[in-house]
Order: C-alpha cells, then structure tokens, then sequence
C-alpha cells in the first residue's frame, strides 16, 4: 500500500471539507478499497472515513423509505420495513458477500465497489482499460465467465458485482449526493455508466461528490417482491446472473412491473423493454417469456459467457412465475 | 482513545495501513487470529467488534478507535475452555487447526445475529423469527472456509452450544 493519513468525519459537511484536493478518497467499510489499496489500484493519498455519517433508516413523508450513506449492509438487510415493504433488498444483500463483509460494508460503500474483473485485479499480468485507461483490455479474448452480454464496448465489457444495487434499480432509488457545487439527486438508473470508451468511470459522480443517503420511493406491491442468484456455488460467490422483480397482478393481469438484472452489464441492468411488454398483459409464462427474450434481443455473447443469455432468459420466466403464481 | 483488545487499552498505531490483523498478530502478538487469504475470501481473520463478526484482514485498525475488540484468545474467562472450543474438540471440528479461531469467533456472532433475529439467504420467510437449521447454520457460516474440509464437525459442535437454543 502506499502511504496515506486518514481523517474521520462526523458529518457529511465535515467530509466534504476533508475530502476536498489532492487523491482523497471516502472510506466506508474498506471491504473493497482495503484490498484495492493493498493490490495498488487504489492510491489515494489521504482516506476519509465516512462511516460517521447518517446510519438512520426513517420513513419519508409518502412512506418511502430514507437510508444513510453509513448504514450497514446487515442492519439494512434486517430492518423491519425493509423486510416487509421492499423485501428483495433484503434478500438481494443477504445473497451478497458473507456475513461478516455484510456487517462491515455501508450502503455507500456497496453502490461504488468495483469490478470484480479478474484482469483488473491482475496488476502484474494484464492490461485493462479501467485500471490504466488506454492500456488495452486483456478480458477480450480471454476468460470471460463472468463478463458482460449488455451494453459492454470494444473497451470494457466487465460487470457490475453487486447484488443490492440490482434491487436498488428495480425500486427505482434515488441517490442523495453533495459535492462542492452543492446537494443534488440522481435516480439510480443514472448512476452506474456504461463502459463506452471511458471505462475508468464506473459512475457519474463528480470527483470529491459524497453519497448523503439512498431513499425508496413508496411501491406497495414490492411487498411481495424478491431476488434470485444464480451462482457457481451455493454461498460467498459473486452472481452469474440475478434478478430482482416485483409484480402486481389483478385478475389475472400484469397491472404493474419491476425487473432488474445482476451479472449481465456495467451497470445493474433494469429490464425496461421486458416490463414495457408485460404491463397490461395476462400474467402466464408465455408472456413472462416473450418479455425475457425481448431484454436480451441485443445480448451478445463472448468466448465463455454464451450460457448467460439463456439463463437470464429462464431465470426472468422462473422468478415472475413464482411472484405471480402463473402456471403454464 | 485506544482500542481494547481482551479488555486490555491498546494504542492505535501510527501507520494508519495497519490492519486490525497485522495489529492482532504482529504488534500485540495474538497470534490466534489468522491470515489466510488477507483479502476477505476465507473468514480466518474474524474477530468480534462491540459483538459483532467482521473480518481483520480487511479493517483498518484506526477505524476501530474506542471499539472493543475479542479474539479467540479472549473467549474464555479463565483457564478453562470456552464451551464451544470443548465442542470444536468433542465434535472433531478441525484437523490442521488454522481455520479454528475464525470459525469460533463467526459462529459467537452468528449465534447473536440469530438471536437479535437477522434473517438469511436461505430463510423462506423474512418475517418470522429465526430456527437455527442445519441448512441456516450452513448458509450463516459460509463466509469461513476450511481447507480441510472439517465442516460437518464444526456445524454440529455449533448446533450443540452457542446454537442450541434456537436450534429446530
Ligand atoms: C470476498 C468478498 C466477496 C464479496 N461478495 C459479494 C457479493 O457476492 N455480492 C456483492 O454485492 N458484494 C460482494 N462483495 C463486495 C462488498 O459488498 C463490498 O466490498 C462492500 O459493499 C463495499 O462497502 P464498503 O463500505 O466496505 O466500501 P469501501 O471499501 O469502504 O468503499 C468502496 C468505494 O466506495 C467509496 N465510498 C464509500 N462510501 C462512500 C460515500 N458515502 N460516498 C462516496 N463514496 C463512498 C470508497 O471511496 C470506495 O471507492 C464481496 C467482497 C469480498 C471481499
Ligand atoms: S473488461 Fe474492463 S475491467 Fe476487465 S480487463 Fe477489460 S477493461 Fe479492465
Ligand atoms: S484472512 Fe481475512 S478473510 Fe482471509
Ligand atoms: S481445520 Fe484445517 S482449515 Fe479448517
């Protein structure tokens, strides 16, 4: 590692104040830039412990939910209104990681972990666009189990590792954000980028921009929602693919959708064209079907990720099937 | 303010890159605590936080300023053994023994996340309280690996002590 000094803010103002010039970075649980720091990727010259900030979870006014930036991934995980009102977050982090990670890792920390691209780790071996931007990617043409099948470039075609933000898009969060030029929102669909050609920026958020808190807008029927994995083992593995959905169905019909995809993309892929084709439609397999093929119409697979598409397929058809209680 | 580690104050030290681990094992000289992976894959490192399980290897000791920090070699409160260090033996819950104190220290936090009614990745309803099955003991203890495959000894030495009042 190379050397740093380190600081603790009380506050997101505080923060801010400590974060500001030179190669400072934020430290949450330190679960991801510990190791990066250790792996020399990560070379900030100053850390700026932010887990001092809002650890609250508290009801908005049109009865979403308020979550700080320090929250723990656990206490996240087993609040009582998360699990009752939003219960594929729950089960999106309890399928994360390990227990201890989980008692460690912070909601910010967890929206900016990087890839878990084996070439970017390879400091030693491999060249990769993310890590010295313009290097050449060695992922393309290689070992691509776990890499993308959308949205990727001739760049970067890595995915996003994490499973809380895949239920994060589907709820539709917003992210509180300050930075020098004030406090601003984004809706997390915004907040991930795609790899084009600058795939040395994970996010939008502006060099020094703190995440303050995630808020869930209010969405009833995500009370019987939930989040499947799909991994090459059955605990303490990142996803191949995963799925977040909630679905409201009236009389036999889709009234209202939500679906997102884990292990596919850059970013936590929210299934817009499937859920535009499933609203209003009879809730059957066929349907549900229908829809899966469409989202992955532009797939496009590499060496060693083909199998991606079609279990993404079955796993969208396998997960609206149980919400819904469809049957063929 | 100092950590405590055991009970005992311990200063922080001046290079903010020490790990909680490399704290433990080098500077105190605890060496109970181990360093397998030293990159959050294998649960050999964990220690109990304020009671709470996190991985050593991955913390940075100045982040734990005024926290009280128990590492294996502070879980029995005299000579004698802790009850589930006795069950580790009685159970053959280890063979080369490296795993171990990251195994007793995950499931003492396991068994109080249980308790306080955290769910997992394996319960089929999130709003019931927890039971403590082979399976959730399974899923609870998966972030601690054992090279020697010794899982099935050290599950059942867990169901018959820190487990056992919410074991179904
Ligand atoms: C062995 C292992 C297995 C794992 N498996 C999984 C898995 O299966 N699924 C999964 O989803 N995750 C997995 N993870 C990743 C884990 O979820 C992340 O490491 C964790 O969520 C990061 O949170 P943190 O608070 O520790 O972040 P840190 O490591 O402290 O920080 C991560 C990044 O976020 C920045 N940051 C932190 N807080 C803020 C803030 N408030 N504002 C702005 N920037 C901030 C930091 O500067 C840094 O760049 C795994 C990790 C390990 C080590
Ligand atoms: S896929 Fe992206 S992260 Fe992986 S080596 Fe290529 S550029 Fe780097
Ligand atoms: S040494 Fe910490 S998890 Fe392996
Ligand atoms: S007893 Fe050898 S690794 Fe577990």
């Amino acid at each position: 590692m190379t050397p740093f000094s380190y600081a603790r803010a009380n506050n997101a103002a505080e923060a801010l104040q400590l974060g500001r010039g030179g190669a400072a970075n934020y430290l949450g649980g330190g679960t991801n830039l510990v190791d990066l720091m250790r792996e020399t990727i990560a070379k900030p010259d100053r850390l700026v412990d932010v887990t001092g900030l809002s650890d609250a979870i508290t009801d908005t006014a049109d009865d979403g939910l308020l979550i700080g930036a320090a929250v723990r991934n656990t206490a996240l995980a087993e609040h009582p209104a998360v699990r009752t009102r939003y219960p594929m977050l729950s089960r999106a982090i309890l399928a994360g990681a390990s227990a201890q990670i989980r008692n460690m890792a912070t909601v910010g920390g967890n929206l900016l972990q990087r890839t878990r691209c084996t070439y970017f780790y390879d400091t030693d071996g491999s060249r990769c666009n993310k890590r010295v931007p313009g290097s050449g990617c060695d992922a393309v043409g290689g070992f691509t189990r776990i890499h993308a099948v959308l949205g990727a470039s001739p760049a970067c075609v890595a995915t996003h590792p994490s499973d809380m933000c895949v239920a994060l898009a589907a709820l539709d969060a917003v992210v509180h954000v300050e930075g020098a030029g004030g406090a601003r929102t984004l809706s997390f669909g915004d907040l991930h980028r795609l790899p084009g050609d600058r795939p040395e920026l994970d996010t939008v958020l502006e060099v020094g921009e703190l995440i303050t808190a995630i808020e869930l807008p209010p969405l009833p029927f995500a009370a019987s929602s939930t989040y499947r994995k799909v991994r090459d083992r059955a605990s303490y593995a990142f996803a191949l693919i995963s799925v977040a959905a909630a679905i409201d169905v009236v009389d036999g019909e889709i009234r209202d959708v939500r679906l997102a995809l884990g292990g596919v993309a850059h970013k936590p892929w929210r299934a817009t064209t499937a859920e535009a084709l499933l609203r209003g439609r009879p809730a059957t397999e066929a349907a549900f079907r229908d829809a899966a093929i469409a989202e992955l119409a532009d797939a496009r697979p590499l060496r060693d990720n083909g199998f991606k598409i079609e279990l993404a397929k079955r796993t969208i058809v396998a997960v609206l099937g149980d919400l819904s209680g469809a049957t063929a | 303010m100092p950590i405590l580690v055991n009970g005992s104050a311990v200063a922080l030290p001046n290079d903010p890159r020490v790990s909680l681990l490399d704290l433990l094992r080098e500077g105190l000289h605890l060496s109970g605590t181990k360093k397998g992976c030293n990159q959050g894959a294998c649960g050999a490192c964990t220690v109990l936080v304020d009671g709470e399980r996190i991985l050593s290897c991955l913390a940075l000791a100045v982040q734990y300023e005024g926290r009280s920090v128990t590492t294996i070699e502070g879980l029995s409160d005299g000579d004698g053994l802790h009850p589930l260090q006795q069950a580790f033996i009685d159970h053959d819950g280890f063979q080369c023994g490296y795993c171990t104190p990251g195994q007793i220290c995950s499931a003492i936090g396991m068994a109080a996340e249980a308790k306080r009614g955290v769910p997992s990745h394996v319960s089929a309803d999130l709003s019931t309280d927890v039971r403590l099955t082979r399976e959730e003991l399974q899923e609870r203890m998966s972030g601690n690996l054992c090279r020697c495959g010794a899982h099935n000894g050290i599950i059942d030495a867990i169901r018959d002590t820190v487990a056992a009042e919410l074991a179904a």
